[in-house]
């Protein structure tokens, strides 16, 4: 890899983008890249919109994905890509978007991905919307595993350049035990499909 | 958590940046913690709050930030290490102690750990530039960038405070505090030193006109540790390559931006970066600007630096002799004061600066990007939130014209959709006196909010201040047993102290009553009729009334 791989990750608070972000970070170093997160913690977090960015390479300096500098984003919530759209570039950026809506609550007309999709091209080389929320519950019957499915899409589609072997061994060390049964299963669920 | 309390010298660990500074912290053998919880700092807190016990290190939750930092200051008087964190805000809280205290200076090592909110991501109220209190309370600042600059700081900050017999202030922003990067790890120290207060008036008792000279002796050091500060490798020079003779001054997470923007536009300027704020390394400042003609200062919020370097600029680059250009320094007519920076920012006012073209059409990206229609999601009340009781009930029952005030915890999110409900909104423990004040002001029907933990932080006094001069605000306490908005940091209501152990559980409406409040009642808002009849009841009062809401937060076990 010659040059530095840049994440951005939107949901909304309390769809565990910190589990993933910390998981891709751990991944990262395991493969002996420098890297920088940056999130966001508090008042943000409570169900409001939420972001969070990961970047690695050789060398990393700001925490910060630049302004249309997103190789991929993953977008927990079909609404939240929109946001996303900052960071993206029709150069290059890819957009791996779950199909799921969390309803805004102000009464304002909501917006409905399928519709809108043309307005995320002009930000994306490439959009993938998968309906990660729909498969884990009716799996696991637990929508906060739509993260970890989605983790696991990117990267056995390669859309992250991280080995797979590498991003199990991060599962394993980031997610507490409690959990972790669960989310490899959500993991492995995604690869074979 | 076990990975904080790990010894293994040169082990790389990915840590946040507030992790980073707990880490720091015990390997410059820490003994003494004090907080109140307040992001961007809360980790600090809720992590010395699981790991204190094994680490042999005392911590506390304060009451607040003021009784933190004098809490800290007593165990420094004792000889003990001592580490008070906190937010921006915190300071202002602690300022009255504060600066009386860097007079005196302290005998073990002190560290103030201040995080800043640019942005104000997790902060009502205002933004906040803890830099400025450099010039009121004389206090040495430093700031890193990095989570390994966390620690790093951390550890000579405790070196620094011990042998100046000074508190240090680290400031961090939440970009630093909320960056995890790798960081390689030290052995960790502990202090056996046995703590002992020994007396010596002279030196902590701040009474005129000795306290005239301490000014003096304060002064005296400030400059000593600038002397420091000019040979620290804390403040770096990275000589570049730069035919206009141009160069850039920065620090903190700007600092990254700088990089990253050299990076994207290909250039290598002369970059000197400053890790102490205060004192500034005059001379190394003055020997960095000599030769160059351009300078761009890059910094987030106010000016600070930009109009120090200004100043110094003055002596060391006097009028050129005609024809030749005088030295041009800029920054805020880049960079904006208001919001954080971001690396596209920096990029665009260096390329300005230097002249070098971006590769990427930022300009045209925002346009395109500015006619997306985008819903904006306000943060809300967690499903199953006792809050949730609270607002629509209100909502439903009073007098349309009632005035709500409001401050800081989970409940101010009822200034958002669909409760749109929070007349005024400023600091912790202001709307008891607001109301106060608003009250003796008009006829109008007023409630004011008060959380359990903000009522220990600063409402007693304004309570006991409505009691004393006759008002009438109907107030309402909700007491969800815990700090919540910060990660449900347990508080003096609770019976459970940062460490883990039990403690008297204090009951709000002992307090309330012995302020001499007659009108009190405490219920739980989820029998929303009771809830209801009190409100009415209660909204006629023409004295003080208080209803005390409690229902736990749906995390609190």
């Amino acid at each position: 890899m010659n040059k530095n791989f840049n994440i951005v990750i939107v949901g909304t608070g309390g769809q565990g983008l910190i589990t993933l972000n910390k998981i891709l970070a751990v991944a990262a170093t395991k493969e002996g890249f420098d890297v920088k997160t940056s999130e966001l913690h508090g008042l943000s977090q409570r169900g409001g919109s939420v972001e969070t960015h990961i970047r690695f390479g050789k060398k990393i300096f700001s925490p910060l994905v630049k302004e249309g500098g997103a190789d991929l984003v993953i977008s927990l919530e079909s609404q939240e890509a929109f946001r996303a759209c900052y960071y993206g570039s029709n150069e290059k950026t890819i957009f791996l978007i779950n199909d799921y809506i969390i309803p805004i609550l102000t009464g304002d007309k909501k917006t409905e991905l399928s519709s809108s999709a043309n307005e995320i091209k002009k930000f994306s080389k490439e959009i993938l919307l998968i309906p990660a929320t729909k498969v884990v519950e009716k799996e696991f019957q637990n929508p906060v595993l739509a993260g970890i499915y989605l983790l696991g899409v990117a990267v056995s589609k390669k859309l992250i350049p991280l080995k797979i072997e590498t991003v199990v061994k991060a599962i394993k060390e980031v997610v507490s035990p409690k959990y972790l049964n669960l989310n490899q299963k959500a993991f492995e669920l995604a690869r074979y499909q | 958590m076990g990975k904080f309390l790990l010894n293994k010298p040169g082990e790389k660990l990915i840590l946040l940046g507030n992790e980073a500074i707990v880490r720091g912290a015990l390997e410059a053998g820490v003994q003494f913690v004090s907080t109140y919880p307040g992001t961007p700092a809360s980790e600090i807190g809720n992590t010395f709050s699981q790991i204190a016990k094994d680490a042999g290190v005392y911590f506390e939750f304060s009451t607040n930030e003021k009784v933190a930092l004098e809490a800290g200051a007593g165990a420094s008087f004792s000889g003990q290490r001592v580490l008070v964190a906190m937010k921006d805000f915190g300071l202002n809280v602690a300022s009255d102690f504060l600066i009386p205290l860097c007079y005196s200076g302290v005998k073990g090592g002190m560290v103030i750990l201040v995080a800043d909110d640019p942005s104000c991501w997790s902060s009502a109220q205002s933004e906040q530039n803890t830099r400025a209190f450099a010039y009121l309370a004389h206090i040495p600042i430093l700031e890193p960038s990095t989570p390994q600059e966390c620690k790093d700081f951390i550890k000579l900050g405790f070196e620094l405070s011990e042998k100046f017999e000074i508190p240090i202030l680290i400031r961090t922003t939440t970009r630093v505090s909320h960056q995890s990067a790798p960081v390689v790890l030290d052995k960790i120290i502990k202090r056996n030193k046995k703590a002992e207060f020994v007396k010596n008036p002279r030196k902590f008792s701040t009474m005129p006109p000795r306290v005239l000279e301490m000014k003096q002796e304060l002064l005296d050091k400030i400059e000593k540790i600038r002397e420091f500060s000019e040979k620290s490798s804390l403040n770096q020079i990275a000589r570049g390559q730069t035919s206009g003779r141009l160069g850039i001054i920065t620090s903190g997470v700007s600092y990254l931006y700088v990089k990253e923007a050299m990076e994207e536009l290909n250039i290598n300027l002369p970059v000197l970066k400053l890790g102490f704020f205060h004192p500034l390394p005059e001379k190394k400042i003055q020997k960095f600007i000599k030769n160059l003609k351009k300078v761009l200062v890059v910094e987030e919020l106010e000016p600070f630096l930009e109009k120090e370097i200004k100043i110094l600029a003055k002596d060391t680059n006097p009028c050129l002799p005609a024809g030749r250009q005088n030295l041009q320094i800029s920054g805020k007519s880049h960079l904006s004061q208001i919001g954080e920076l971001r690396p596209e920012q920096v990029i665009s006012a260096v390329s300005k600066f230097s002249g070098k073209k971006t590769n990427f059409d930022f300009a045209r990206h925002r346009q395109e990007f500015s006619n997306l229609k985008i819903t904006k999601r306000y943060p809300q009340f967690c499903p199953g939130c006792p809050y949730w009781f609270v607002f629509p009930t209100l909502r439903r029952i009073v007098p349309k014209d009632t005035i709500f005030g409001g401050e800081i915890g989970c409940y101010m999110l009822a200034v958002y959709p669909p409760h749109r409900l929070q007349d005024y909104l400023y600091c912790m423990g202001s709307s008891v006196g607001i109301a106060h004040g608003i009250k003796k002001s008009t006829k109008q029907k007023l409630i004011t909010f008060v959380g359990d933990s903000s009522f220990f932080h600063a409402s007693i006094p304004a309570l006991i201040n409505a009691v004393f001069n006759k008002s009438s605000p109907l107030i309402i306490i909700l007491d969800n047993r815990t700090t919540a908005m910060t990660g449900h940091q347990p508080n003096p209501g609770v019976g459970k102290t940062g460490m883990g152990d039990t403690a008297p559980e204090i009951k709000i409406e002992d307090i309330v009553r012995a302020c001499g409040v007659k009108n009190l009642k405490v219920v739980d808002q989820q029998n929303v009729k009771e809830f209801e009849e009190t409100v009415k009841d209660f909204l006629e009062k023409e004295e003080v009334s208080v209803i005390i809401a409690r229902h736990p937060c749906k995390f609190v076990k």
